[in-house]
């Protein structure tokens, strides 16, 4: 089974980085882009069968490294 | 006197930490490798700048997680003096022994220069030596100093007297100029700024002196 996790900031977190490519972006001409927010993408790929117990563990990981809570948010997409 | 620096892949001033503290402590530092799950009876811990690990995942992610740091959380949480330094300060967050995070710089450069610090508490192992309200020079180099608290945890921290040092023209974007915090209980410090950087007048100042006279007085 694969997880499919994103780790986005929190929306009270300013993203300097996203500004600095919502800025690019409108001098390339792209206009009407009104924010940009970048974030992670990570890829599990897990021995894991059961659905539910592969949910907790990535949720578990997420928790104690691939996200920062204090100042991300996660989500976990499973694809079998 | 007994400190100790760890030591993690990319650290790269744990020499720098290790020379202020053997000039002004008097004491040669252990310095202990980041894949040791012990760590010897120690009384300060000094987690040093650096970019451990690369700053892979996030700055000190990978270094919080890291086998040594359990025993230096339990060992903070005992009471031990522990002073985190610019990377140091990163794996501290990372690791919940302090408070917030620390972010990308707002103008999203690598900041590199001399900056005045304001001493906001001499009320502390760390920073006894000091005046509270005393102005000092600190060096920074830095790409994620910018230190971010919510709203209420910045709250907390402030009316706890957790701050230990704020710029006086902030360099990074930090909330509320936030250079340097404690934890509650005062025997954790993070801060940017490097002071085993200015440790005499030939390196460019000895205000960094300071906190290590304050170390020894305490310890």
């Amino acid at each position: 089974m694969k997880a499919r996790v994103h780790v986005t900031l929190k929306s009270g977190v300013l993203d300097p980085q996203g500004r600095a490519i919502q800025h690019t972006l409108g001098s390339l001409g792209f206009g009407g882009v009104s924010d940009v927010r970048q974030g992670k993408y990570l890829e599990l790929d897990l021995a894991e069968t059961d659905r539910d117990a592969a949910e907790r563990s990535v949720k578990d990981m997420c928790e104690k490294l691939l996200a920062n809570t204090v100042i991300e948010n996660y989500s976990i997409d499973l694809v079998e | 006197m007994k400190p100790a620096v760890i030591v993690f892949p990319a650290s790269n001033c744990d020499r720098d930490a290790a020379v202020a503290i053997e000039k002004i402590c008097g004491v040669k530092p252990l310095m202990v490798w980041h894949g040791d799950s012990t760590l010897p009876d120690v009384d300060l811990i000094v987690i040093p700048g650096g970019f451990s690990f690369g700053d892979y995942l996030r700055c000190g992610a990978m270094a919080a997680r890291s086998p040594v740091m359990r025993e230096v959380v339990a060992r903070a949480n005992n009471g031990t003096p522990v002073l985190g330094i610019c990377n140091g300060f990163q794996v501290l967050t990372e690791a919940g022994l302090l408070p917030g995070a620390l972010m990308m710089n707002a103008h999203l450069k690598f900041v590199c220069k001399d900056v005045a610090l304001k001493v906001e508490s001499n009320q502390s192992m760390f920073t006894s030596a000091y005046q509270t309200g005393e102005i000092v020079t600190y060096t920074v180099a830095h790409h994620e100093g910018n230190y971010f608290a919510d709203d209420a945890t910045l709250d907390q921290i402030e009316q706890n007297g957790q701050v230990a040092f704020r710029y006086l023209d902030n360099p990074n974007g930090a909330r509320n100029d936030i250079a340097g915090i404690f934890n509650k209980e005062r025997n954790v410090l993070g801060l940017m700024p490097h002071p085993e950087r200015m440790i005499e007048r030939d390196l460019g100042g000895d205000d960094g002196a300071r906190m290590f006279e304050s170390l020894v007085a305490s310890l």
